[in-house]
């Protein structure tokens, strides 16, 4: 008659219930039911799941349900006026979607621009990281400094490159004909579907480089500046000190670097759309979101976008399971 | 000894001129969007470039801000962006507190389920929630913006915010306990009062997620009048190739609200970036 409703369904509560009893020796318990000991934790249960309802309301709407809706989608000639005729084609769009030549450019170019971006957005940051920890004077105003690409919108950034890299005028033009004497006539950056790669790549270190450095400032101000002296005093000079001191004690750091940039740089977006508007010429600048994009919104295949969108996803995650794996051994060793 | 003192002067001034011409690259663009911003339409695209204007005008100002309709779509920003940032605050700090000091059932399942919206890049999100959304009549409006962004940080606020509450000594909570307070009166009496700084820091994030957002703001929004600032930029700029001096002054008061809430919240942000890994 005593025993609490929901023993069964928590393993915690059942494990409390457990330990009252060891307490009271199999004997009638020291407490009615009703007691202070007993009501905390089913009360508190009760208090926890309406601190949780608003915030797990949203994100099954609009997170975990979309995850499961997405994938069905993807197996439908998606009919998006009605939602009921749509048709059932099981995997088409994803046999479609491997064997399109405009899919499989634009994950060619996705894969050059995390190749690219992703270890000179490291490198850098180390660099401006190891001098930021260096200095005395004015560590305010370059942290703020570099970190202002970061906070700034994808949007105004890609316009302001846009504009740097103009064929006619542009600055980048300017200062490698007239100020480097680097090229002999105006390159058209954007028109070509190779040459848009290079703004979009620089524009994806540049924007990069301060939010990495941040993180890596943050690891080298914990080490230990007695263990740098002690090997200076050992005679160890400052190149050693680096290789041998601060890059293993980065490296948990630099793992962590390497998974949200590889995962970022996968899902290239904003910087693509806008300078190449949307894959242009002829579809060859695309990568694979500004395809989704297009797919879905331009040309309403909604189940061939759910498939390059779930395509990515899986990516995304075994590629982040896999350098876990991997980074979490070196680190260890 | 003259070139001992030499060797270290160079190595002191050292960090300071490879940081200083980080810094040219890192600043020069934005300087020329400013500069643009003042230029005439003759001079956007001079040659050779200049920084300083020859003639200064406020013509791009006046422009953007009245006929192109850009303080419209600052209003927009800004309501969306507040709205967004104190649903988030309150229900990402509800959720934080139960999962760092009530007891209930499921509690490890539930705080896993919530790291895997860490996991989920947003734009492969896109597709469904444009559908769910549609259904709940929530396309073209400020709701259906909100209800996302609010979503989308969840995950990362609710575990920034866990790990402050959790620092927070049980005792006070104990203290009020005894007088025969509840749950309620301790998350807002004790619990939240005491995490300004985490508060803060999570504020500034969403705040500054929510007015430079693109990917959704752009497919959930058709209606011109209810743009945020970075659709109307782009779009902007789509349509008006030329008109740079228009653009840029959009984009230069599109940036004023996020150097300010930069500069002035610095440290919480740093604090928040080193400890979580945050992105602006």
């Amino acid at each position: 008659m005593n025993k609490p409703i929901d023993s069964s369904t928590t393993t915690s509560y059942r494990h409390m219930d457990q330990s009252i009893r060891k307490l009271t020796d199999g004997e009638e318990r020291p407490f009615p039911a009703t007691s202070s000991n007993r009501f905390p934790k089913l009360s508190g249960s009760l208090v926890a799941y309406w601190f949780l309802l608003p915030g797990f309301l949203l994100f099954a709407l609009f997170i975990i349900y979309p995850m499961f809706y997405s994938l069905r989608i993807s197996f439908y000639d998606w009919n998006v006026i009605l939602p009921a005729n749509s048709e059932f084609v099981g995997l088409q769009n994803y046999r479609q979607m491997l064997n399109d030549p405009i899919f499989r450019r634009a994950v060619g170019n996705t894969i050059a621009y995390t190749v690219i971006t992703v270890p000179t957005q490291i490198a850098l940051a180390v660099i401006v990281a190891v001098f930021l920890d260096q200095i005395a004077h004015w560590k305010t105003f370059f942290r703020v400094a570099y970190y202002l690409p970061v906070i700034t919108s994808w949007v105004i950034v890609t316009l302001i490159f846009e504009y740097l890299f103009n064929s006619q005028a542009g600055f980048i033009n300017y200062l490698l004909q007239d100020v480097l004497n680097l090229i002999d006539a105006p390159i058209r950056w954007l028109a070509d579907p190779i040459l848009v790669m290079v703004p979009i790549n620089l524009l994806g270190i540049w924007k990069g480089v301060g939010w990495s450095a941040i993180i890596l400032l943050a690891a080298l101000q914990i080490i230990p500046s007695e263990m740098l002296e002690a090997a200076a005093v050992d005679g160890a000079t400052p190149g050693q000190r680096f290789r041998y001191i601060v890059i293993p004690l980065l490296r948990p750091t630099l793992a962590f670097l390497l998974i949200v940039l590889v995962i970022g740089g996968l899902n290239v977006y904003i910087s693509g759309l806008l300078l190449t508007n949307g894959g242009q010429p002829l579809d060859r600048t695309h990568f694979v979101l500004t395809l989704m994009y297009k797919e879905t919104f331009d040309r309403l295949n909604f189940g061939g976008g759910a498939a390059i969108s779930y395509f990515l996803t899986v990516v995304v995650f075994v590629i982040s399971v896999v350098q876990m794996r991997l980074l979490r051994q070196r680190v260890e060793l | 000894m003259i070139l001992d003192s030499e060797k270290q002067w160079f190595h002191r001034a050292m960090p300071y001129a490879v940081l200083l011409f980080g810094l040219l690259i890192v600043v020069v663009p934005f300087l020329f969007m400013i500069s643009t911003s003042f230029k005439t339409q003759q001079f956007t695209f001079e040659y050779p470039p200049r920084l300083i204007p020859q003639e200064v005008t406020l013509r791009n100002y006046q422009r953007a801000l009245s006929t192109d309709q850009f303080a419209l779509y600052f209003a927009n920003s800004l309501g969306v962006a507040v709205v967004t940032t104190l649903s988030t605050i309150f229900i990402s700090a509800l959720m934080a507190y139960a999962f760092a000091r009530l007891d209930f059932a499921g509690k490890r399942v539930l705080f896993y389920l919530l790291l895997v919206g860490m996991m989920i890049p947003p734009v492969m999100l896109i597709i469904p929630q444009f559908l769910v959304a549609k259904r709940l009549l929530l396309l073209d409006s400020f709701a259906g913006l909100i209800v996302v962004y609010v979503t989308m940080n969840l995950s990362m606020q609710t575990f920034l915010l866990r790990g402050f509450f959790e620092g927070i000594p049980k005792e006070l909570e104990d203290a009020v306990r005894i007088d025969g307070g509840t749950r309620w009166t301790i998350f807002w009496r004790i619990i939240l009062p005491l995490s300004r700084p985490g508060l803060a820091t999570v504020a500034i994030f969403t705040f500054l997620y929510s007015w430079d957002e693109f990917p959704w703001a752009h497919v959930a929004i058709k209606e011109t009048t209810r743009r945020t600032l970075p659709v109307a930029i782009a779009l902007f700029q789509n349509q008006h190739l030329t008109q740079w001096g228009q653009v840029f002054a959009a984009s230069t008061v599109a940036l004023v609200p996020v150097v300010l809430v930069f500069i002035i919240f610095q440290r919480y942000f740093i604090r928040g970036i080193a400890h979580t890994g945050l992105k602006g």
